[in-house]
């Protein structure tokens, strides 16, 4: 009730003036300059963190070290914090008054540091309990039959946390695509800035709703796209425990 | 693996940690509290600012023990019972997480704007105003906080089996007894974790609430809204008071999760 109505009230919104309209809209200059910036800072967010996020699970889970566990907590900051006060701390340290000299503030660059902010706990979460499972032995039979460092890596640890990596990666770019709260403040209000998210919200305000939908109708079908891809892989990780 | 790779990929992972979590967090923190406590007060106590978190307090406190009852019967129905459309309701309970919140308020906003939307009219003529105040605001906070009770409960019912709950149903207990006896006391710690992520959520939605509240001041501004107009206007010493409330609760709904967390469960 409280999901379904809503977006079907989008649905049948957008396509209340047919399709051409829809198109127009979307191929707006303004409308596809934003989601071509939200898709591609969405890729280039999801690369930064599938490699960090990667490697800092696997700090979290091999390496030892004090004051582990409240690193270990400290991850899920973002999903803890609210998405403006990111916005808002991100702005005060990289911004106009930044007492490092970094100024990134109402740049493209902002909007990419944002991003890594509120999607930094996706990849380490679904990455660190494969490791934490993960057989040693496999590993060290590998080294003892002589595989090196990066082999073992290669053939043994990636094949295995693969998975983990790609559904984390996936659900990091959902959010991604849809973040708002966090940019909205970094990001300023220039059109070299301006994400799909935030151009939805500028025509909501200038009162055309109607030319909203179908820039949403995309970040719709977006996400129906990404919950599709993680059930695939669900289906693909547990490929022999159904069989 | 030897010691110098060791911890140059140590130094990498807290590295990028303190770069993009702590030290934004950190500095936030200095510069609320850099003129002393005096202004931050009276920021805090100003009228506006009380009833902007009144009004995200009781947006959670309507949307939190809905969506942890609507969760809980959602796992059970996903987990035990079999039905035509369950794939459907299992992917429409994720739906929130993956959808902008944007895109939500714009949703909510096309159903209920007074003219030309399905409700709209209708409760237009009966004086009920949904958009641009309270009503809406709850509907938004509902809306984006869906998935997190099932989502935590949903792997515990899994792991859980039936077996005890046949064989108290063997013993003569009737339904309601089995639930409240074996089956919630197992999930216990699920639901509570769920409740925290919800009340977070709730407690830090931005996005579809600005969409949908209309953003009046002193009515229907909410705390996270609040930040971001102080900062429109250029007030930002406001803004960091309130974001700092946020963060220490933020801080505190960690602490929660820490001490919660369900793979951690002791019996």
């Amino acid at each position: 009730m409280i999901v379904v109505l809503p977006i079907a009230a989008l649905v049948w919104e957008s396509k209340r003036d047919g399709a051409h309209a829809f198109w127009q809209v979307v191929t707006s200059p303004e409308a596809l300059g934003a989601l071509k910036l939200t898709f591609g800072a969405a890729f280039v967010v999801v690369l930064i963190n599938a490699v960090l996020g990667t490697i800092t699970a696997w700090v979290l889970v091999r390496d030892d070290f004090r004051g582990k566990s409240l690193v270990n907590s400290v991850i899920d900051l973002p999903f803890a914090l609210p998405t403006i006060v990111a916005g808002l701390t991100l702005l005060t340290l990289y911004g106009p008054n930044s007492p490092v000299g970094i100024d990134v503030a109402y740049t493209r660059t902002a909007i990419v540091l944002a991003l890594c902010f509120v999607t930094l706990p996706f990849v380490i979460r679904t990455v660190q309990p494969v490791l934490l499972e993960l057989d040693v032995e496999m590993e060290e039979a590998a080294r003892s039959l002589g595989a090196g460092q990066l082999t073992v890596f290669r053939r043994i640890v990636l094949p295995n946390i693969l998975p983990g990596i790609l559904s984390g990666s996936v659900l990091a770019f959902a959010r991604a695509l849809g973040e708002i709260g966090s940019i909205v403040l970094v990001a300023g209000a220039t059109l070299h800035t301006e994400v799909a998210s935030v151009f939805i919200f500028n025509v909501i305000q200038d009162g055309e709703p109607a030319e909203a939908s179908a820039v949403a109708i995309v970040l719709l079908g977006a996400a129906f796209v990404v919950l599709l891809a993680i059930g695939a892989l669900r289906f693909y990780v547990t490929r022999y425990e159904r069989a | 693996m030897n010691v110098p790779r060791r911890l140059t990929l140590r130094v990498v992972a807290l590295g990028y940690l303190v770069v993009i979590l702590l030290a934004p967090l950190a500095m936030v923190f200095y510069r609320t509290f850099q003129h002393g406590l005096e202004p931050v007060w009276q920021t805090l106590t100003n009228h506006d600012t009380l009833h902007a978190f009144q009004v995200t307090l009781i947006a959670a406190a309507i949307a939190v023990p809905l969506n942890t009852v609507f969760g809980v019967l959602c796992a059970l129905a996903i987990v035990r019972r079999r039905f035509r459309g369950k794939g459907l309701l299992n992917a429409f309970i994720d739906l929130p997480l993956a959808v902008s919140p944007v895109v939500v308020g714009l949703s909510l906003y096309l159903l209920y704007q007074r003219t030309g939307s399905w409700f709209g009219p209708w409760l237009d003529a009966r004086g009920i105003q949904v958009l641009f105040a309270m009503p809406a605001i709850v509907l938004a906070t509902i809306f984006v906080s869906v998935p997190f009770v099932a989502r935590e409960v949903i792997p515990t019912l899994r792991e859980l089996g039936n077996e005890q709950e046949q064989a108290a149903a063997t013993l003569g207990a009737t339904r309601w007894q089995r639930f409240w006896r074996i089956t919630l006391p197992s999930i216990r710690w699920a639901v509570i974790y769920g409740v925290i992520l919800t009340t977070a959520r709730c407690l830090g939605e931005y996005g579809a609430v600005a969409v949908v509240s209309g953003r009046i001041e002193g009515k229907t501004e909410s705390a996270t809204t609040l930040i971001d107009d102080m900062i429109q206007n250029f007030q930002t010493g406001g803004a960091y008071a309130v974001a700092v409330v946020l963060a220490v609760i933020a801080v505190l709904v960690l602490v929660l999760m820490t001490l919660t967390k369900p793979k951690e469960e002791a019996f």
